[in-house]
């Protein structure tokens, strides 16, 4: 099982997702710089959160013409499960593999905080077996508030591509509560504004966000 | 000699501008009371090199602001050359 974990200037969860996916799940994780090709034969693509290129101009709007994102594309257009987290998922929103753009939190303030989201939706291969669970996962970010028009959130939740939605009220903002949702040709791509990777341990007190990485594996199986 | 060209981004109406709120707000507080809403946007400039007045210049910097100088899913652009 091989996952191919693409590095930003300015991503700075690559290693946590990778210790999760190497030494937690004992998996074989690969770090790939941005400016590289994609390596041949990987099982999964994940996006670490971060702040690609300073946030600058927009969030994920640089970071989109990085020379690996052409691999990226290639590889979720052909069906290959891709993970976008936080800064990943406001990269895959610009890339166009998912609709709409996270702005800036109705608050203006940076949230950091525990939420718990519903997994919802069809399956997909991040949320495989865990539909209707309640997480508990912490949000980190200044731009996660979620928003498309009228007619693509209806869309999204017609088509059962809401697949993660905070539970009790989105800290942002967000659209619809909505904190993660899926695209690609067999809903193999999602993104998520809250960071699993920082809780899938015992010692960080939650494990909850484990089960995401498990269902990656599982499905890239 | 060198054109530049000049790009403003603005949020799209109908789309929340939290930025412009609170600064609205704080013209309030300095007893602005005129002030009825304040949107916040980017202004950018783009200078072109020298000789390469290209005819279909426009064109290509309409092209930058639909590439990446503005999202237009959120964000309108206004370009004067």
């Amino acid at each position: 099982m091989k996952i191919g974990i693409v590095t930003f200037p300015g991503s700075n969860c690559d290693h946590d997702v990778y210790h999760v996916v190497q030494h937690v799940l004992g998996a074989d994780a690969r770090y790939v710089w941005h400016k590289d090709r994609l390596p041949a034969g990987l099982d999964a693509v994940i996006l670490p959160g971060g702040f690609s290129y300073g946030d600058y101009l927009r969030c994920g709007a640089l970071a989109r013409f990085s020379p690996v994102m052409e691999d990226v594309v290639g590889f979720a257009k052909g069906g290959g499960p891709v993970l976008g987290i936080c800064n990943g998922f406001q990269i895959l929103c610009e890339a166009g593999l998912l609709p709409g753009v996270l702005m800036r939190n109705a608050s203006l303030k940076f949230v950091c905080q525990d939420v718990t989201v519903e997994v919802q939706g069809e399956e997909t291969p991040v949320t495989s077996g865990l539909r209707g669970q309640k997480l508990r996962i912490p949000v980190a970010h200044a731009e996660g508030n979620y928003s498309a028009d009228a007619e693509t959130l209806d869309r999204l939740e017609g088509e059962g591509r809401v697949v993660f939605r905070y539970v009790g009220g989105a800290p942002q903002g967000a659209a619809r509560d909505i904190a993660g949702i899926a695209g690609g040709p067999r809903l193999n791509v999602v993104g998520l504004m809250p960071h699993p990777e920082r809780a899938s341990e015992p010692v960080l007190g939650n494990t909850d966000g484990r089960k995401l990485f498990e269902s990656l594996l599982r499905s890239a199986a | 000699m060198s054109k530049t060209a000049r790009v403003f981004v603005t949020l799209k109406r109908g789309v929340l501008d939290p930025q412009g709120s609170a600064v609205a707000r704080s013209l309030h507080s300095l007893g602005y009371s005129e002030v009825e809403d304040v949107r916040l946007g980017k202004y950018i400039e783009v200078k072109l090199r020298e000789g390469a007045a290209l005819a279909d210049e426009r064109k290509r910097i309409d092209e930058m602001c639909k590439k990446l100088l503005a999202n237009t899913v959120i964000e309108d652009y206004e370009i004067q050359l």
